[in-house]
């Protein structure tokens, strides 16, 4: 279960004087599902392309299955499914029709392509669209034919570019599960990358953030918590009147506090661990009125806030 | 060296595909060929066009049949056999009473335009769908996609005029009572060859702009403005210049007048169309001898009587193995911008 299906060994990609993939080294083991994270233009798009062989690295190495991408293309195509992000199909097609043109492509006999088309379509929920045109087909069956689509060759690791793009919450739902039950019940290591955060942190085993061609954290959601923010692991916001230097101070010398930030007559106290009631506690005893406090502890927003558009503002990026 | 050395290997593994590997992937190129035919096919535009194409085809072999049936009617019976001995057969493609153009000109005039509405749209239309990522993502090689929808849309071609001009000579057998002679019937298969290749030059240089240009309107207002420049405008240039070049002021002697009369004439056959023109007239009006100027000194004593087909093959030779290079540089260049483009659309 442990060993690497797709090991990147020091990839670059570079276009003119800019790196899009930045000494990238990363390996995903066989039979997880894998979050690739990060911005727009952080070079998710290149790095997939580049395990596909439809793009060369400028350096490095990239295998696939045990099989070299750059040299040997055809043969990672072969056990590999891909789901672009700009998806299309032949709209003048049925869906069916597209799904068989893929098996044809992939050198399957017609009886058994009809077969697995239809036990396909039947599996995204998409039979009673079998016979329709897929250019009538709305953007969230385009996305579930596009997953029977790459699961038409039978792969044992599928590579989605952004597979939840423009979909309506329930339409990512199913998705998503989907994609799970892939996992779960046939063995497929998945690849997907994503912008979405939520999405990310429902089903990936691992999560890796990626900014400017450069892999900043990788691990479980613990793990990158861990890495992206030292002990900041809490966040508890209090709402009070009046707020003055006297009540930060006390806060401050509680057990646990890093940090606090003051807005108005918000406070942001960064802590290592909930100490939500002790605070409570000081406020009520200098008899000021606590209006609002509430506690958060951090997801991917946050890192995505801090790592992406916040930049590097809170120092810089931690290593581990 | 290194280079060398993984080029060798490439190279062998060329040469030593397994079969299994080999036959599945001839499976896979047709596929492809099967479906882009089937697209073709079932597109309006091809059928409009191929059915302007085959009317006024039509219309032409109509005017062509009346004018040669008078003819014959008007002549005594024994003269029938003078007709066939002057390839009246081929009189077919050719002849016009100047209200519908002859065949081969509504070939050389319509044939581009089917060319490039076969290719304008090859490639960047499957990359602004999004299913050239699709398509890439299969295990073929890249090039597979490229020539697939190159032999396609060939074949829609060969069909066409194979059938149009099997077409024209059946008709032409019953209509007017005379079959044709062997060598007349071998010129008419040389010309439909010809055809094919005149087409495919468009095809291929609508496929080149298709690679190019990421909009398929881009591609083919720049094809179909390649195809006026070249129809109607080329040959206007070349006049002006020739009235410089020819300026009989400016010619000291013989070997001049006829070294500038060459140059206006090779500036003439930079035109497909030109090229195209000069070898169907010679394919298909066997008097022609000769596609450049002749002295008199070459005319005095020089029987008029037709060309055997070797000898108009031999002086169409040039303009043929140019017109087939010229297809080759336009596809050689598509299918190298096209190996080297992202795959990514956007």
């Amino acid at each position: 279960m442990s060993s690497p299906i797709i090991t990147l060994d020091e990839i670059s990609k570079q276009y003119d004087e800019q790196y899009a993939v930045d000494h990238l080294s990363l390996a995903i083991k066989k039979g997880e599902i894998f979050g690739l994270l990060g911005p727009n233009g952080a070079g998710k798009s290149t790095s997939i392309l580049m395990m596909l062989g439809l793009s060369e690295p400028t350096t490095g190495s990239v295998h696939v299955c045990g099989i070299n991408s750059t040299s040997n293309p055809i043969e990672v195509k072969r056990r590999v499914g891909y789901l672009p992000d700009d998806l299309g199909f032949y709209e003048h097609m049925t869906g069916f029709e597209n799904l068989l043109y893929t098996a044809s492509l992939n050198g399957l006999s017609r009886k058994l392509a009809e077969e697995r088309a239809n036990y396909l379509l039947q599996r995204v929920g998409l039979t009673d669209a079998t016979n329709k045109k897929a250019g009538k087909y709305s953007r969230g069956m385009r996305q579930r034919l596009g997953l029977a689509d790459v699961l038409m060759k039978d792969p044992e690791v599928i590579i989605l570019d952004e597979p939840t793009l423009g979909i309506d919450p329930e339409g990512v739902r199913e998705i998503l599960k989907l994609i799970q039950q892939l996992n779960k019940e046939d063995g497929i290591t998945v690849l997907l990358s994503s912008h979405q955060l939520h999405q990310v942190q429902q089903i990936c085993d691992r999560v890796g953030i990626f900014v400017k061609g450069k892999l900043l954290a990788e691990g479980n959601m613990e793990e990158l918590a861990k890495q992206l923010f030292f002990e900041d692991l809490f966040i508890i916001y209090v709402k009070a009147e009046p707020i003055d230097s006297e009540l930060i101070e006390k806060i401050r010398t509680l057990r646990g506090v890093n940090h606090i930030e003051q807005a108005l007559d918000k406070l942001e106290i960064y802590v290592d661990h909930d100490i939500s009631a002790d605070i409570a506690k000081i406020i009520v005893q200098n008899n000021i009125s606590l209006t609002q406090i509430q506690k958060k502890n951090y997801g991917l927003d946050e890192i995505y806030h801090r790592y992406f558009e916040g930049g590097d503002s809170r120092g810089e990026a931690p290593n581990s | 060296m290194e280079r060398l050395q993984t080029l060798k290997g490439n190279i062998q593994k060329w040469f030593t595909i397994p079969n299994r590997e080999k036959s599945s992937h001839m499976t896979a190129f047709q596929a492809i060929v099967r479906k882009e035919f089937t697209d073709y096919i079932t597109s309006w535009r091809i059928i409009i066009l191929l059915l302007i194409i085959t009317f006024t085809c039509i219309g032409s072999l109509y005017t062509a049949i009346t004018n040669i049936q008078d003819a014959l009617d008007a002549a005594a019976e024994e003269t029938k056999e003078v007709a066939r001995s002057a390839f009246l057969f081929l009189k077919l493609f050719t002849i016009s009473d100047g209200t519908l153009p002859s065949f081969i000109t509504f070939v050389g005039f319509l044939g581009p335009l089917l060319g490039v509405a076969l290719g304008f749209d090859a490639i960047n239309s499957e990359r602004n769908k999004g299913t050239l990522s699709r398509l890439m993502a299969q295990p073929i090689p890249r090039d597979f996609v490229l020539n697939g929808k190159f032999a396609a849309a060939l074949l829609i071609n060969a069909l066409l005029f194979f059938a149009l001009g099997f077409l024209v000579m059946s008709f032409g057998i019953l209509i007017l009572g005379i079959p044709p002679t062997l060598e007349e019937f071998l010129r008419i298969i040389c010309f439909l060859i010809l055809c094919i290749a005149y087409i495919a030059f468009w095809l291929n240089l609508g496929i080149l702009f298709s690679v190019r240009f990421k909009q398929a309107a881009t591609s083919a207002l720049a094809s179909i403005a390649i195809w006026i420049f070249f129809s109607l405008f080329y040959s206007m240039l070349v006049e002006l210049l020739s009235k410089s070049i020819l300026n009989p002021e400016n010619i000291a002697s013989t070997s001049d007048a006829i070294s500038k009369q060459g140059l206006v004439l090779n500036l003439m056959r930079i035109s497909p169309n030109y090229l195209f023109t000069e070898s169907t007239t010679t394919l298909m009006s066997p008097s022609v001898r000769s596609l450049g100027p002749l002295t008199v000194e070459q005319t005095t004593g020089a029987i008029a009587g037709p060309l055997p087909l070797s000898q108009s093959l031999l002086l169409i030779w040039p303009q043929l193995t140019g017109l087939i290079a010229a297809t080759l540089v336009c596809f050689a260049l598509s299918y190298l911008l096209f190996m080297r483009q992202e795959v990514r659309s956007k």
